[in-house]
């Protein structure tokens, strides 16, 4: 027998779920002034370093050195230097380096690099993990209401989504100071909340006999997961393509506009780092492909028979091996790579937007 | 001689291949051919594919009759068996092929040889380290400091060679060989997946039947509603089995104030099976759980209604009794359509045509509609027809769908005569004389899926390793650090100088911690101490 779906649960989870997408937008808010400030802010020091162009320049050159882990005692001398790591990683010339110093952020991303305050960026993450942990009170509840895993149609994939793009970003701030891509993770958090409750708003109810199976926990979760993942480098991607231009300004002697791109790192740093979660999302991504195939092949008879999903579940992996394998070919570095993960990210949004609702397909699941 | 290879600029065809091979084995060419890939996929969800649904390829046709047929030209509806898609994804494989052979033979001989020759200035490496400390009370000689690092390199798992080289000695290291052999079998095991693919098409095959309860399905080509056997595949190679349906369950939501009240929680089917010998084995079948039998897989991949119905003509013979199998029309409430066509009766031939509704209300409309999923008040709703069928001539018709433009109505719900019949009210007669019909009660009908692929266990196998060979190839780390040691001063008295630099190969973010971790072992087995800057 299965067990009774809990109603009264069931509709507090709802009622958190919307809680939730309003204190992300507050958090959106809080992202969206940080940057305003800081336009502001920079522009402020901007005036006062033309008035001190001396004091600029040797805050430039600084940076390289102070970071490297260099420890030093009495009579042990050690020195030590670094440079991007990888084939291709190893960004622009020291001189160019220089250059760019006072524009973008420390590429290393750690925290306590900056001495910049901003108090509207504090806010904004306090607000986020507050309207994480509401939002995750209302995905178990909605879990526990009905016995089974929060993601069975169009609602839960979002909200769930939506729970696992801001905990990837939430853990990502552990490591590393990534509050420059808050605007854009905390908007498509929002943005999903609001595809889930005015879009797809389901009530909740049992799982359909197809995907009353363990398979769902391990296909769905990682699928999840990795989307989470895509997610975040596709905000990174944006990012890295505004920062070329500007990169490429500031070299050729131009004076940089978007002002508030002072706080995000070099479009080298974004690249790398966006190149490292992306591998990890795309292992995920074969991952969800093989566990479905095993999956399809105990529910429908066949383990891959390009039911809809199935051909853009495999466009998202070609596109992103194409995005891993641009890395090792010559010239598909930079913005190139960049719009592939853009493009990977896209197909991510169709598989999940369009296909789920308007394609006829085995994995009509939408729950409209 | 020299003259006529000069005057003769153009490739030779062997040099014409050479040539196609260099520009396909091109990782800029791969790279096109994999997005190419990608392309080329999307129309295969843009058109409906005769793989999935072959009658909604004929309605895409039907319904543009210009369109249609040159995108059936251009293999738009069989994208995944068409010429362009399998020309992209072979010349990708053969492009792989080119690309991993000389990598592995290139990767098997840099195994054997000792670790790259130290470059002439290891401050030039990515990542570089000095460390500067006396010696005056360990004596430590710079020989002594790079049999250590050579020790310390090996247990960090390191292949380790001394060598003097540019006039120093120094001592390299490499370590992560696995990377790139993650990397050949990521891409070998791709090769193993599309074979494996390819055994599957050749030699299984797939089948469908609908098997109402009590019937029995015979594992032969005849018994099939649907066969398609893979291109290399004898049906007589079919495993003589059969398979009864003794009972098929549904349970239904019955939680009042659930909002997925009413609908299908779980469905499971009683089988027997009966092997070649007549031994008997009992098996449920339930979604998600096939039962394999015999080296095929039995799959649940739909059940509806089948009420029985039993028809007497005019003149009192039994024209018809039995299940008459109705096809959901999609409603959650499982309204089936009915087609009964009935050529041994007289005066006329007879043909219905109608709805099984599960539980049949009146309520709200006119016409009875069902609003519930489960028989609560089995009800058939049927309008009848007389004249000739067409089934004389022997063109094949579709047993679904019945013709009434020959045919003279009899009932019609126009004609405000329209056949109802409920488990009370179950016989109606037909005007004119022309017989009774009885509505006898219902049977469940499943409809089994069986499929038999010899190239899956292949293809399993081949896509673990792909898994498996990306997390290699990703995550292993290939490194290598060349370290160097020589004497020198610090403020006149005698110390060492250990230098060393780090070099990745491929990607590979936490070079500089493995700086860091090497300057703390070379620091604990020197006895140095850092203190905070």
């Amino acid at each position: 027998m299965t067990s009774e779906i809990n109603t009264t649960l069931a509709q507090w989870s709802e009622l958190f779920m919307y809680l939730a997408a309003i204190t992300y937008t507050v958090a959106f808010l809080a992202f969206a002034w940080d940057v305003a400030a800081n336009s502001r802010a920079t522009l402020k020091a901007e005036n006062e370093a033309e008035l001190e162009p001396e004091k600029e320049l040797v805050g430039a050159g600084a940076p390289a050195k102070a970071r490297a882990s260099v420890k030093n005692i009495n009579s042990v001398r050690v020195s030590s230097t670094e440079q991007g790591t990888g084939a291709r990683g190893m960004g622009y010339k020291k001189s160019a380096e220089a250059k760019l110093a006072g524009h973008v952020a420390d590429s290393s991303m750690r925290w306590g690099t900056s001495t910049e305050r901003r108090p509207a960026a504090r806010v904004a993450v306090v607000v986020l993990a507050i309207g994480a942990v509401i939002h995750l009170a209302a995905v178990l509840s909605r879990g526990i209401a009905a016995h089974r895993v929060p993601w069975g149609n169009m609602y839960e994939f979002c909200t769930t989504g939506a729970l696992i793009v801001t905990a990837v970003y939430l853990i990502t701030l552990i490591f590393r100071d990534v509050r420059f891509v808050g605007v854009l993770v905390s908007g498509l958090a929002v943005l999903m909340m609001c595809a889930a409750t005015i879009g797809f708003p389901t009530p909740l109810g049992h799982l359909k006999p197809a995907l009353q199976t363990y398979w769902i926990w391990i296909h769905v979760s990682i699928a999840v997961l990795a989307s989470g993942i895509f997610t975040i480098t596709f905000a990174m991607a944006i990012l890295q393509l505004l920062q070329t231009k500007r990169e490429k300004a500031i070299l050729s002697g131009e004076t940089p506009k978007w002002n508030f791109m002072r706080l995000v790192p070099s479009s080298q740093a974004l690249e790398n780092f966006s190149f490292r979660l992306n591998a990890v999302a795309f292992v995920m991504w074969t991952f969800t492909i093989i566990a479905g195939a095993i999956w399809a092949e105990k529910a429908w008879g066949r383990y891959w028979g390009w039911d809809t999903k199935e051909v853009w579940s495999f466009v998202i992996w070609v596109v992103y091996a194409a995005y891993l394998h641009a890395r090792a070919t010559r010239g598909w570095s930079g913005p190139r790579s960049a719009w592939l993960s853009i493009a990977g990210y896209c197909c991510i949004l169709f598989n999940f937007g369009v296909v789920n609702v308007f394609f006829q397909g085995l994995h009509s699941y939408s729950g409209l | 001689m020299a003259n006529t290879e000069k005057d003769a600029p153009a490739l030779g065809p062997l040099g014409m291949l050479r040539w196609a091979w260099t520009q396909l084995t091109k990782m800029s060419t791969a790279m096109f051919l994999l997005l190419m890939l990608a392309v080329a996929a999307v129309p295969g969800s843009v058109y409906p594919q005769r793989i999935q649904d072959p009658t909604r390829v004929t309605d895409y046709i039907e319904t543009h009759p210009t369109w249609g047929p040159i995108a059936d030209k251009l293999q738009l509806f069989d994208v995944f068996s068409s010429f362009w898609f399998a020309a992209i994804y072979l010349l990708l494989f053969i492009s792989l092929i080119g690309c991993v052979l000389p990598r592995a033979k290139k990767h098997w001989e840099s195994m054997r040889k000792p670790p790259a020759r130290t470059p002439k200035r290891l401050d030039r490496l990515p990542v570089h380290r000095t460390l500067t400390f006396p010696t005056e009370e360990s004596g430590l000689s710079p020989q002594q400091a790079m049999e250590d690092a050579r020790a310390i390199l090996k247990k960090r798992g390191y292949r380790v060679d001394i060598r003097t080289e540019h006039g120093f000695t120094s001592v390299a290291a490499e370590r992560g060989y696995l990377r790139e052999i993650g990397n050949i079998l990521f891409h070998t095991a791709m090769i193993g997946v599309l074979i494996g693919v390819a055994v599957g098409a050749l030699f299984g095959y797939k089948g469908q039947k609908i098997l109402v309860e009590g019937d029995t399905h015979v594992n032969s080509l005849i018994s099939y509603d649907s066969f398609t056997p893979g291109t290399n595949y004898n049906p007589d190679w079919l495993e003589p089995y059969s398979v009864t349906l003794d009972k098929f369950t549904v349970e239904y939501d019955r939680q009042e104030d659930s909002p997925s009240y009413g609908d299908d929680i779980s469905y499971a089917a009683d089988l027997t099976f009966t092997d070649s010998k007549g031994k008997d084995q009992k098996q449920t079948l339930k979604v998600n759980e096939p039962v394999r039998v015999q080296g095929s897989n039995l799959y649940l991949s739909g059940n509806g209604y089948a009420p029985i119905i039993k028809v007497e003509d005019g003149e009192g013979n039994v024209a018809f009794e039995g299940p008459v199998v109705g096809l959901p029309t999609g409603d959650p409430n499982y309204t089936s359509s009915i087609v009964l066509k009935i050529p041994d009766s007289s005066p006329d031939q007879l043909g219905f045509v109608g709805m099984f509704l599960p539980t049949g209300d009146y309520a709200a409309t006119k016409a009875p509609v069902s609003i519930d999923a489960a028989p609560l008040n089995p009800t058939l709703v049927l309008q009848s027809y007389y004249g000739d069928l067409g089934l004389d001539d022997g063109t094949p018709q579709n047993v679904y769908v019945l013709d009434t433009a020959t045919l003279n109505p009899l009932n019609t719900m126009a004609m405000g005569n329209g056949i109802v019949l409920t488990e009370e009210a179950n016989q109606a007669e037909l005007p004119g004389n022309r017989g009774t019909i009885t509505f006898e009660g219902y049977k469940r009908y499943v409809g089994l899926d069986v499929q038999y692929d010899p190239g899956q266990g292949l293809v399993l196998v081949s896509a673990l390793l792909v898994f498996g060979g990306l997390i290699i190839s990703l995550f292993v780390p290939r490194r290598r650090v060349w370290v160097t040691a020589q004497e020198t001063q610090i403020d006149g008295t005698k110390a060492i100088e250990v230098e060393y630099g780090l070099l990745a190969r491929g990607e590979d973010p936490r070079l500089v911690l493995e700086a860091d971790k090497l300057t703390d072992i070379f620091a604990d087995r020197w006895g140095l101490e850092f203190g905070e800057d």
